[in-house]
């Protein structure tokens, strides 16, 4: 391994060093600081006598003097199952004072893609004990669907409740439900969110099953890029070689964003959208594909990565590419939070994509799909009405109307609030949007087969409502 | 992807730089366009730039660890795909690989690097008949025998294009493989069922007619009101959530082509996985075979490499033009193009190149045309008769489309579906706007639904449209001051206006019986919710109040025609009921 003191220039958080053999894209490299610290980097651009090296930790105190190793290989993740109830920092040391790891192997971070060809279509129920997602927006197995938040929204409260709370109801004979194994990786977020996920971690004891990466809002940005990789790596290796179902939470994504603008920017690259790097949908797509079944393989990995929208802005690039790439949206509505529905989930612009074929008779229940399409359209009517009775007010309206504005306040005050330590079953969550849909009169309900409504219409909804 | 023969020698240079999907070579000698084997593990790559003695290549591979140095060597040959039979019911990556060969060569579940396959079984023996004889004179593109390659497709054989043809000294049938010669010609030409073709060429054809016949699609809203001709361009626009992927899918399922050829373009791992489980087990509408045996399909995933993303739509028009040579019709799903522009633009940033709009390169709006114009109606070299039609999705970013790659398909193409997110969030799907899309088929395609299904096919469409027209007007005013201050007969209006939308715009893709709707059942749909606004009408003019008409038990029974298997039956029952129900109010 050769060193160089051949450092030419140095800017934000990249280094250009002359080399006189050649030397790989993608390849680790290690700068020692004249005071003898040393910091890590990648290859950004080879080419003869000269690499772009970004460094993870930035910049400050390197110098020209500074000398260059390169370790002639990419960056790679120690894996073993022993990661399992560890906490390591953004670029995979341990940080929680345990014993050393001793990996059983050690994984490229960046992931060949799955082929399409071997991967298994999601449809095993995730049951998240929350009703609006549940019902709504229903997760599966191996599925990626991130929540679209912003600042100042609970959307964290809402992680840790999934992570808490998600089951795969297993079968009736064995009678077991299998737990996941949760791979945390946070990208830039604040010492105090960190904490609260550590001592929810710790205070339910799914530390045990779970591994963190932590990069924290003052660790360095370029280190965000790796972090989730890292995290990826591991969740993959947990998932098909060791055949657990794992829930990765990335947060916070837009953090991760930033990192890449940054990188770009001191590139010097032509900016795409907002200044963003054009190649930001492939970036993306690489961390989020990185969810899934593979035919054969008994783990899964399922991804939630959290986003704060800037501005609420939904058209912003980066919810827009990530909507595009991941299997739905669930979003955190600041209305609904203010009203004090907890938690906050707008059903409207969520969206689960792989909802139709993981539920139904055999999955979840038989009138799953229909209860919820009419719950749609129902609550869809009801907050269309709401501009109408701020002009003309309740009594100008229908009596039809007026039951379509109360589905909607029954729906956010007992459907979706529910609160974040209630978990709710499948069963319960349909029964409730059961007592809500019989407030309507059966001939509203179109998109309900007749004979569902038969089973499961209450008569008494009304009286009961009208005793209430 | 093809086995490039090596005709002339050419020199092979090394590697200057790596910067991701880019590489640069010196010394190599090369034509723009070129196939390259890059680097010790000959990853595959294309030159797309020549500048002095340094060469510009995009590599359709991951190029971590790759560095300057490792050699680069010249095929001397274009981008080709490989034709012949076994291309039905094959999975490929955006450069011709089958996915399934690859799975079974790198022996795991990830994509590794440098591996390559042909695009087709070049040792499976397949049975031929020959069509012609010795002394037969054949030109090129004509066909010399036929292949049953699969229970659905008969493949036929064609004299390459780049043949001169003459008279048929030997043919013979029997078992072959694809490289053994099938028929010999009197200047000393061999035909095999192998061809190749590069894929940035469009492949040759007579002439292109007008199209005068619908890709009828089992869709109400598209067959409809917005239909696309067999030949035809259409673009379905959405921001995403809007499901024009599950659009896309309804067509390649529905739609009455010979032949789909469906590009996964920088889209979801998933969804192509959906695609290999459903469609075998799906029943081709129109022949009862599984759908996978009309079906080939190119996925290039998101997050594949981006070189062969910008080339897997090429690969995907050229198989589309080589069956529609057989006289085929044959439709070619792309989702999405803008993925492919990105992949563009990826490219084009990374050379440098100075950017047009919204950072795309300024070649954009050329690429776009050069690809849409590339489906048409044909009558092919051999005098036959085929088409190529193509539907891309386009997503736009924030679902904004005055962006580039919305603006230069829309300047391109004839049919514009529309999606719609405020509709797809009320779960009205299928989520296209009727007030924005338009077809400008409608004319040239209207005598074949008079013809085919009912003589007052327009004039029924035109009511139609109308209806919806005046609710559009009509709920401006209802936002203001609510239904109820409406004069009665335009609330009557509404409320047709709402059965049009329910029963006949919306259609449930995951009903097994919704999901196929035939230019019959979405006629009858559309008459029978015709007839309940003339009866309600009358109703209303003999002084009936609305709020009656609109509360008569049978009229909410219109929403579920879709879902009936024996439709015929159940609108005739139900447009007698609505009548007397009607007149019994008055």
């Amino acid at each position: 391994m050769k060193e160089y003191q051949t450092i030419t220039e140095i800017s934000g958080p990249l280094v250009f060093a002359e080399v006189d053999e050649p030397i790989g894209y993608d390849e680790i490299v290690e700068i020692e600081t004249p005071q003898g610290e040393t910091k890590r980097g990648q290859v950004l651009e080879s080419s003869e006598g000269l690499v772009a090296i970004q460094v993870f930790e930035g910049t400050t105190g390197i110098d020209r003097n500074a000398s260059v190793r390169f370790l002639g290989e990419t960056l790679k993740m120690p894996v073993t199952e022993d990661l399992l109830g560890r906490v390591l920092d953004g670029s995979g040391q341990p940080i929680d004072g345990g014993p050393e790891i001793v990996p059983d192997e050690r994984r490229d971070i960046v992931g060949a893609a799955i082929n399409p060809y071997s991967r298994e279509y999601p449809e095993e129920f995730i049951q998240t004990g929350v009703s609006a997602i549940d019902g709504m927006n229903t997760l599966v197995r191996g599925q990626k669907l991130p929540i679209f938040s912003a600042s100042g929204l609970p959307h964290n409260n809402l992680a840790l409740q999934i992570a808490r709370q998600a089951t795969v109801p297993e079968d009736e004979d064995s009678g077991e439900e299998s737990e996941f194994a949760v791979v945390f990786g946070a990208m830039g977020i604040t010492q105090e969110e960190a904490n609260e996920f550590m001592e929810d971690f710790e205070r339910t004891g799914a530390l045990e099953r779970s591994v963190v990466f932590t990069n924290l809002a003052d660790d360095p940005a370029v280190e965000r890029t790796v972090t989730p990789r890292l995290a990826l790596t591991t969740a993959e290796y947990l998932a098909f070689d060791k055949d657990y179902h794992v829930l990765v939470i990335l947060t916070d994504m837009t953090n991760y964003c930033e990192a890449l603008r940054e990188i770009g920017a001191a590139r010097e690259e032509v900016p795409g959208r907002r200044g963003y790097p054009g190649y930001m949908y492939t970036d993306l797509a690489q961390l989020y594909e990185r969810a899934g079944r593979i035919e054969g393989r008994e783990g899964s990995v399922t991804q939630i990565p959290i986003l704060t929208m800037p501005g609420d802005d939904d058209t912003h690039p980066i919810p827009d590419l990530t909507g595009y790439i991941t299997e739905g949206q669930i979003y955190i509505d600041r209305d609904l939070n203010s009203q004090g529905i907890r938690p906050p989930i707008n059903p409207l612009p969520s969206l689960s994509r792989l909802m139709d074929d993981g539920i139904g008779e055999g999955l979840t229940r038989e009138d799953h799909a229909d209860v919820s399409d009419q719950m749609y359209a129902a609550y869809a009517e009801g907050e269309d009405l709401r501009d109408l009775v701020n002009i003309v007010g309740r009594e100008a309206l229908s009596e039809r109307d007026n039951k379509y504005l109360d589905f909607a306040e029954r729906f956010e005050a007992e459907f979706v609030n529910q609160g974040f330590d209630t978990d709710r079953s499948i069963e319960d969550t349909l029964d409730i949007g059961w007592d809500l849909l019989s407030m309507l009169p059966k001939s509203e309900l179109n998109r309900i087969d007749e004979e569902l409504i038969e089973d499961y219409y209450r008569e008494d909804a009304e009286s009961v409502e009208a005793e209430a | 992807m093809s086995q490039a023969t090596q005709d002339s020698v050419r020199e092979d240079g090394v590697i200057a730089s790596v910067s991701g999907p880019v590489v640069t070579a010196r010394g190599l000698d090369a034509r723009m366009n070129d196939v390259v084997y890059v680097g010790d593990e000959g990853l595959m790559g294309e030159v797309i730039e020549i500048e002095g003695d340094i060469t510009t290549i995009q590599v359709y591979e991951e190029t971590s660890g790759v560095g300057p140095g490792e050699p680069v060597e010249s095929t001397g040959e274009p981008l080709t795909v490989d034709l012949g039979p076994g291309m039905m019911d094959a999975i490929y990556d955006g450069v011709q690989r089958p996915l399934d060969v690859l799975e079974e060569k790198m022996n795991s579940a990830f994509l590794d690097r440098g591996v390559d396959a042909p695009g087709i079984d070049l040792e499976k023996k397949w049975e031929f008949e020959p069509t012609v004889s010795v002394g037969d004179e054949v030109a090129s593109g004509d066909v010399v025998g036929t292949v049953p390659e699969t229970v659905t497709i008969e493949h036929k054989v064609m004299v390459p294009p780049d043949f001169e043809g003459g008279e048929v000294v030997a043919i013979e049938d029997g078992e072959f493989s694809v490289t053994e010669t099938v028929a010999e010609l009197d200047n000393g030409e061999e035909i095999t069922m192998h061809q190749e073709w590069p894929v940035r060429q469009a492949r040759p054809a007579a002439e292109k007619k007008t199209p005068r016949e619908p890709l009828v699609s089992g869709q109400r809203i598209l067959d409809g009101l917005f239909p696309i001709a067999k030949g035809g361009t259409a673009a379905i626009p959405g921001p995403f959530g809007s499901g024009k992927t599950v659009t896309q899918h309804q067509l390649a399922k529905w739609a009455d082509a010979d032949i789909v050829v469906y590009v996964g373009c920088g889209e979801r791992g998933n969804e192509m996985t959906e695609v290999i489980e459903d469609f075998p087990e799906l029943d081709d509408p129109k022949t009862g075979n599984p759908l996978m045996a009309r079906t080939c399909l190119i996925a290039n995933t998101s997050n594949m490499p981006v070189a062969a993303r910008e080339s897997c739509i090429y690969t995907g028009i050229t198989i589309a033009e080589y069956y529609r040579d057989m006289g085929y019709d044959v439709a070619l799903m792309a989702d999405s193009t803008s993925r492919w522009a990105e992949a563009m633009r990826e490219i084009s940033s990374r050379l440098e190149e100075m950017p047009g709009e919204e950072g795309y390169p300024a070649y954009l709006a050329a690429r776009l045309s050069e690809f849409y114009e590339r489906a048409g109606y044909f009558t092919t070299v051999n005098g036959e008769e085929g088409s190529v039609s193509v539907i891309g999705a386009v997503s736009p970013p924030g679902g904004d489309f005055s962006e580039p790659v919305t603006q230069n398909t829309l300047r391109i193409v004839k049919t514009f579906w529309a999606l719609d997110a405020d509709l797809a969030e009320r779960r009205h799907f299928p989520a296209i706007n009727w007030n924005e899309s338009y077809s400008l088929y409608q004319e040239q395609l209207d005598p074949w639904f008079v013809e085919n299904v009912e003589d007052d096919w327009a004039e029924e469409r035109q009511w139609a449209v109308d209806v919806l027209d005046e609710e559009n007007e009509l709920q401006e005013i209802v936002q203001l001051v609510g239904k109820d201050a409406l004069p009665e007969d335009q609330q009557l209006t509404l409320e047709i206006a709402r059965y049009l939308r329910e029963a006949y715009l919306q259609q449930n893709a995951f009903h097994p019986t919704d999901t196929y709707c035939s230019p019959e059942k979405t006629y009858g749909i559309l008459t029978a919710i015709h007839a309940f606004n003339d009866e309600a009408f009358k109703a209303l003019e003999a002084g009936v109040p609305v709020e009656e008409i609109q509360a008569i038990e049978a009229a909410p029974r219109l929403n579920r025609i879709g879902v009936q298997e024996d439709w015929e039956a159940y609108i005739e029952d139900l447009k007698a009921e609505i009548t007397e129900q009607l007149r019994e109010l008055y």
